[in-house]
């Protein structure tokens, strides 16, 4: 069977099962709605965290962009795993125990303030909807190259699946989804890089196999740092010193940015007990971490391959993906000297081959010239991992309007029957909005995700932090600091973007920050402004005092299941 | 008691947490690449896989050490 309808069947049989478990599990209550009643298993409860928290650009993007980075690629790896070991230690146990189902829930009722929910509120929406853009253009993308139809109805197509089962499911279906998309995506991930590690090294473990010597005896890394050197770029393995500060700066805004992203906080709602909360992050760490330690070894098999197969090749006997991913435009050869060969040198004067980092992931099984079926599942699995972020996304979109604005600021006498009614009609309207956003991408949708980690690391996680760790943080003081962190993150994002409009020139940064490091820095100021207000100002009122002592130890969250909002 | 062990607890697996990724994996990697790891120089397997391995063993450490804290401490769910 050829690679197209290999693609057919892998991606419909996914597809079928996913509507199938959407329809088994229903929401019938707003808690089952919000937070799937409350009641999942922590090993689920890990593999649905893990699979919306691996977007398509985990799955497609990362890989490509840490062959091209070499050792500073590492920041990604790191900031978007170290973020768990945050979450887990200082925020969802406590978060848990209190119990509420949205983290603009915590910071009201923390912060004893409407105007601080609706900040909070406003955060999360910005940073759920620039995020979920970017997945519904993925999806497209990903439909448009593979089934072999337009990119608009690739997007079509896929806010018919989404909107079918978040709207139907709510949390709860969306997490039985999530734990078969992660499985297919984990799949996916996974058995191409076994193959393409035994191929190369002879060690089935990818992990392992790319610190191993290659079929010639040489250690694959050192053959790889030879093979950059000679052409002309960084060695790959070599740091790059002048940009350490900013790897430290950008690796600090990714984790900070993961621990206050809300549609990851939301998932420890949806556990029974606190202790559950504790290990389902550990679970959800464990099951990222099998893409996360796979894909910087796939970066250094496509690199070498890459290189090895393509640099001074003769054009006229390139391998036929070669063709194939040209006539996609992501793959180019301009024969600037016309001596029919290809030379792929870091001098952007001489160079003659363009790859789009994109590629990697996708091309990687034709590369290593794998079995049909391989391909079927790579595209299988990259929509699994878009659509699981996207429908995560939509939920804590629906849950902000329906439960934040509506319930807890414009309508409080709302019945749960009404609030369940709001939150299918917010997650219907969220689906389409994102869908068309998605069709025509605004040019800055890649760029705004920076935003979107900075304001999640400047805002929410010295706000919850504090709200558990310091008794005597007020409001005043609470909302001082997100206030600076926000305003102080976003205008040096802005300011230093150009594809944001922003004048700065890249040698102005602060101690050479770039825009995606500065959330960092935004934190820091978000915690000193606020220990300082609040120490200048009345200390909080004393049932504020008895929450905070409430959350911080395990009894008695078993009795707020029940509770119903 | 029970939230001054709990802090303690945080503040050396926190501690653990920063040393392996923004010391070993950053700031120290050069240092540390003069030794090998297998093929892999040390401070770019921190930086590309040590990291992230720790980083799931403290989680389950930390949980480990809360049950038994929760349970010394009588506040453990029923």
């Amino acid at each position: 069977m050829s690679a197209q309808t290999w693609t057919y069947i892998l991606v419909g049989g996914t597809f079928l099962v996913y509507i199938i478990i959407a329809i088994l599990s229903r929401a019938g209550s707003t808690k089952e709605f919000y937070v799937a009643g409350g009641g999942v298993s922590p090993i689920a409860n890990g593999m649905a965290t893990a699979a919306d928290w691996m977007s398509a650009a985990s799955f497609l993007s990362m890989t490509g962009l840490i062959a091209f980075m070499g050792f500073s690629g590492g920041q990604y790896l790191m900031g978007w795993t170290g973020g768990y070991v945050l979450l887990a230690l200082l925020l969802a146990p406590y978060l848990r125990k209190f119990g509420k189902f949205t983290v603009p829930d915590f910071i009201g009722e923390r912060y004893y303030s409407k105007n601080a929910r609706l900040i909070a509120l406003i955060c999360a929406l910005f940073v759920s909807f620039t995020y979920v853009v970017g997945q519904m253009k993925g999806v497209g993308v990903a439909f448009a190259r593979f089934l072999n139809v337009p990119f608009d109805t690739g997007v079509l197509i896929g806010i018919g699946i989404v909107f079918f089962y978040a709207v139907l499911g709510g949390m709860k279906g969306i997490t039985y989804t999530q734990v078969a998309q992660f499985c297919v995506l984990i799949f996916a991930f996974t058995v191409p890089a076994i193959f393409i590690s035994l191929q190369m090294t002879g060690n089935p473990i990818p992990q392992l196999g790319f610190g191993s010597r290659g079929t010639d005896g040489v250690f694959l890394l050192e053959k790889l740092n030879q093979l950059s050197v000679d052409l002309g770029f960084d060695s790959y393995t070599s740091i790059d010193k002048n940009n350490l500060i900013n790897m430290f700066f950008i690796t600090g805004a990714l984790m900070f940015g993961t621990a206050g992203l809300p549609h990851v906080i939301v998932r420890f709602f949806t556990v029974p007990r606190v202790k559950d909360a504790r290990i389902s992050a550990g679970w959800a760490l464990l099951f990222i971490a099998i893409l996360y330690t796979t894909a910087p070894a796939v970066a250094v098999f496509a690199r070498t391959n890459i290189l090895n197969s393509l640099s001074n090749a003769s054009y006229e006997d390139v391998p036929s993906w070669f063709t194939n991913w040209e006539r996609t435009g992501l793959l180019s050869f301009e024969d600037k000297n016309q001596d029919g060969t290809i030379q792929y040198l870091a001098d952007p004067a001489l160079n003659e081959l363009t790859v789009d980092q994109d590629i990697i992931v996708l091309a990687n099984p034709e590369i290593a010239n794998l079995p049909a079926w391989v391909i079927g599942l790579v595209v299988a699995g990259g929509l699994a991992a878009a659509l699981s972020t996207a429908a995560g996304l939509l939920l804590v979109i629906s849950t902000s309007i329906s439960h934040d604005l509506l319930k807890n600021y414009l309508r409080p006498d709302i019945s749960e029957k009404g609030e369940l009614y709001a939150a299918r009609v917010a997650i219907a309207v969220a689906v389409v909005a994102a869908g068309l956003a998605g069709l025509n991408p605004p040019g800055f949708v890649a760029q705004v995700v920076a935003l979107a980690f900075g304001l999640a690391a400047s805002s929410f996680f010295p706000a919850i932090i504090l709200g558990i760790f310091d008794k005597r943080m007020n409001r005043e003081g609470a909302l001082t600091g997100m206030i600076l962190g926000i305003v102080f993150t976003t205008s040096y994002i802005i300011y230093f973007k150009p594809q944001l409009g922003g004048p700065g020139l890249a040698e102005d940064f602060w101690w050479g920050i770039s825009p995606e490091g500065i959330g960092t820095l935004g934190m820091l100021l978000n915690f000193t402004v606020a220990l300082i207000v609040s120490r200048l100002t009345s200390p909080p009122p004393a049932e504020v005092v008895e929450l905070t002592e409430r959350i911080r130890t395990p009894r008695g969250s078993e009795k707020h299941t029940v509770e119903l909002h | 008691m029970y939230w001054k062990t709990n802090l303690k607890y945080l503040a050396i697996l926190l501690l653990i947490w920063f040393v392996v990724s923004f010391l070993f994996g950053i700031l120290l990697a050069e240092t540390l690449n003069q030794f090998h790891l297998g093929g892999f120089p040390l401070g770019f397997w921190f930086a590309h896989q040590g990291s992230i391995y720790m980083f799931v063993i403290l989680i389950f450490v930390y949980v480990y050490l809360m049950n038994r804290l929760d349970k010394k401490f009588n506040v453990d769910e029923i």
